[in-house]
């Protein structure tokens, strides 16, 4: 039989309201309160070893502390599954099942699931990383919301495939998932473009998400003084590409050393970026990466100096995610470094 | 503008004495065709392949795959500007191998170039598993630089196309379709009460071996302008490009362009299809600018209530996608967009590179960034080692069994923006 954790907070293990929300962790063999309610939809499939109760406010002052205590109780139990709620649309009880359920999914390997209401701050902080049922907005949606979150945990314990948020009645990820419709493509379209244009209802394939906008530094007061790295997308490497970055969907970037190269040749760089006419980069890569151009700059005095190293990956079809990762990992490098500007380049 | 679209129906594909269709399979001789296609000093040699549907077969790099047509009746000949006069053509009669189609492959010209399986997981991905395929692979000489070598081949290719279409010019089709479009003035005056729509049709045009042609010219010289939907039958528009295998054009994809095809089912019921606006996806700011002007000008000219609007590759031309489709929304135009996603092989990331508000409307060939597996084949044509380096494969792609990890990327055609496919995402 499986064996289940179940998380609740003091509320629902009735000791009591926000008078006593600082309660400290504890472990009780069996079940409390929700709990028989998921025993009821489990039946003789799981059960539910042990219940953890935290107070809320004790949990969100004490994240750190409170989780990796909860992590301990948890793990004595080694159970299959666990649970953690419903929170319903209390806040910082959605943050605490949201929190330790991504935890004990991390640190322990074990499949989680909670269940909040859908504007509950913590659905939108870990929707991405745990299954969260869409439940009510108040403890009267229990009865509905059990019996979906005993379904979609035993799915998960035993490894079998997750449906759709529409079937399975968790919040969306936000994880894009590839699938075949009825219709090819641009049957789709012309259905869409017959709805819009008779203003009934359709259902776009892809909702636009917000988009991150960055808004350029200011400008540099002492270009004379300045410290001047070069950064590039447009995949320019060593010769024969040693990390092998990828043409297209690069899964790194690279770093490397050009103290003494004062200038690109074809000899000994060139690009690995598979979106463009490689012809004339691969010639001269200082057209995609001018380090020729601010040697001369460097020797001259009109910048401070050129960094010792230039990173470069191909931004050719790489997701948006990976380019974020890797410009993190670079500006803190750079920030380091003492680096007080950068040259990107694009193609 | 009318055509008569006659579709010779090829089951069976093999060589023979003479070229001909004989009872649905195209005879193909092999020492004729390889005399009409050759001649160019870049390419060192050509041999000539046959893969049929369900065989456990590769065909690898890809470079285009063009479906054979042939003028039988009206102005011109396929590929106007390009192998025939520049003609305007889309009129009278013409005649498809519907089910057989040509593949170029060899040395690989640049990294984005395809694979076609015919059979396995992978034939479940690509339009072109399903025709009976003539492969041609060329050699191109020592040396040869890369922009050459794609033109090299796509001459070929086109010239292997027009080859084979010669065998239906005497055939009679198994089916005829009539496409028809009037001059627009007419139009109106025989739908005045339906709502008037456009396609408006992106040409990858990002640069050197990013090219589209239209008439032959070179389409990232263009400003947008108007076409019948009927020219795009006759392969007035062809593709000449090494961008990601799975969402650029090959030209069959242009001829056969569903789009246009869906437009035309529903013509004359539920709105007026009045045209085509053919636009490019040029690099640089004033050239997006300019072009995506223009496609918003041309919309309100044409009176448009409502458009179709599809991309072509990804990345850089999202901003075309998103600027014309704002343009043309904020003249009170309503919008359909087609795309494809990059989201990352988790499927975590935003999946395209720019977005905007009038965006509501978008249809989706799925994420190129899903990672197959894809077994190994008993007969390769073409070479498999550049599955490490081509768009979507990564190092060990390739594996020593000859079975191929990647991303959907690799496979010709498999998130068509045209809406070839019945693949789309949506969000867990």
């Amino acid at each position: 039989m499986i064996k289940i954790v179940h998380y609740i907070n003091q509320f629902f293990a009735g000791i009591g309201g926000e008078e006593k929300a600082d309660f400290k962790p504890e472990v009780r063999e069996g079940i409390v309160g929700p709990g028989l309610a998921l025993k009821t939809a489990f039946g003789n499939e799981a059960e539910i070893v042990a219940t953890i109760i935290c107070g809320d406010s004790y949990f969100n002052e004490n994240l750190e502390a409170a989780a990796k205590e909860i992590l301990e109780m948890v793990k004595k139990y080694s159970p299959d599954l666990f649970i953690a709620g419903p929170a319903f649309n209390a806040g910082r009880y959605g943050v605490a099942c949201g929190t330790i359920c991504k935890e004990v999914q991390d640190k322990l390997g074990i499949p989680a699931v909670t269940g909040m209401y859908i504007e509950n701050p913590g659905a939108d902080i870990f929707k991405k990383d745990v299954y969260i049922l869409s439940t009510a907005n108040a403890a009267t949606g229990m009865r509905q919301a059990v019996p979906a979150m005993a379904k979609l945990a035993l799915k998960l314990a035993n490894k079998e495939a997750i449906g759709t948020p529409y079937e399975e009645g968790y919040i969306q990820r936000g994880i894009r998932k590839n699938i075949f419709r009825e219709e090819r493509g641009s049957k789709r379209a012309v259905n869409m473009l017959v709805a819009k244009l008779k203003n009934e209802s359709f259902e776009t394939e892809y909702p636009m998400p917000d988009f991150d906008r960055v808004t350029p530094n200011k400008a540099i007061l002492d270009i004379k003084k300045t410290k001047i790295a070069l950064v590039t997308s447009g995949g320019i490497v060593p010769k024969h590409n040693p990390d092998r970055v990828e043409s297209s969907s690069a899964s790194k970037y690279g770093k490397y050393d050009i103290s003494g190269v004062m200038d690109l040749t074809e000899e000994t760089y060139e690009t690995a970026h598979g979106g463009y006419d490689p012809v004339y980069a691969n010639l001269d890569a200082d057209r995609v990466l001018p380090v020729d151009v601010l040697r001369d700059m460097e020797k001259e005095g009109l910048i401070g100096e050129l960094h010792r190293y230039f990173y470069a990956t191909v931004g050719n079809g790489t997701s948006v995610a990976n380019s974020k990762k890797y410009a993190a990992e670079i500006a803190q490098e750079l920030i380091k470094d003492g680096v007080q500007a950068v040259i990107l380049t694009s193609t | 503008m009318r055509l008569e679209l006659g579709k010779v129906l090829i089951k069976d594909m093999q060589f023979g004495n003479q070229t001909k269709v004989e009872n649905g399979t195209l005879f193909i001789n092999k020492e004729e065709m390889l005399n009409a296609i050759s001649g160019d000093d870049r390419i060192k040699g050509i041999e000539l392949d046959i893969a049929k549907p369900g065989e456990e077969t590769r065909i690898m790099p890809v470079k285009d795959v063009i479906e054979p047509r042939v003028k039988v009746e009206g102005p011109g000949s396929i590929f106007p500007g390009v192998l025939g006069k520049a003609d305007v053509v889309g009129s009278g009669k013409t005649n498809v191998l519907k089910g057989a189609a040509v593949v170029t492959t060899g040395k690989i010209v640049a990294f984005q170039e395809g694979i076609i399986d015919m059979s396995g997981i992978g034939a479940d991905y690509t339009p072109f598993s399903k025709t009976c395929n003539l492969v041609v692979v060329c050699t191109p000489t020592d040396k040869l630089q890369q922009h050459e070598h794609e033109q090299a081949v796509r001459f070929i290719g086109l010239k292997a196309a027009n080859y084979l279409g010669e065998a239906a010019r005497n055939v009679v089709p198994d089916e005829v379709k009539v496409y028809e479009t009037l001059p627009f003035a007419e139009s109106l005056k025989q739908y005045p009460n339906l709502p008037r729509v456009a396609y408006v049709y992106m040409l990858q045009t990002q640069g050197l071996m990013h090219d589209t042609y239209v008439y032959g010219v070179d389409a990232k010289k263009i400003v947008p302008t108007i076409i019948y939907p009927t020219e795009v039958m006759d392969g007035a528009i062809l593709s000449g490009n090494c961008v990601s295998a799975c969402d650029k054009n090959p030209t069959f994809s242009h001829c056969n362009n569903p789009v246009i095809e869906d437009l035309y089912e529903r013509h004359g019921k539920d709105y007026n299809f009045v045209g085509v606006i053919i636009t490019n996806e040029n690099v640089t700011l004033m050239d997006k600018e300019r072009s995506s002007n223009w496609t918003a000008k041309l919309a309100e000219f044409l009176s448009l209530d409502a458009v179709i609007i599809s991309e072509e590759g990804f990345g850089n031309p999202d901003t075309d996608l998103m600027m014309n489709c704002k343009k043309i929304s904020d003249k009170g135009i309503k919008t359909v967009l087609i795309t494809d996603e990059y989201a990352g092989r988790d499927g975590a990331s935003q999946s395209l590179a720019d977005a905007d508000r009038s965006a509501d409307a978008v249809v989706t060939g799925g994420n190129a960034n899903e990672v197959i597996e894809l077994p190994a084949m008993k007969k390769v044509i073409g070479y498999l080692e550049p599955a490490d380096i081509i768009a979507g494969g990564f190092d060990g792609s390739l594996r020593p069994d000859g079975s191929i990890l990647a991303e959907l990327q690799v496979i010709t055609g498999a998130t068509s923006e045209i809406g070839f496919n019945k693949m789309s995402a949506t969000t867990l």
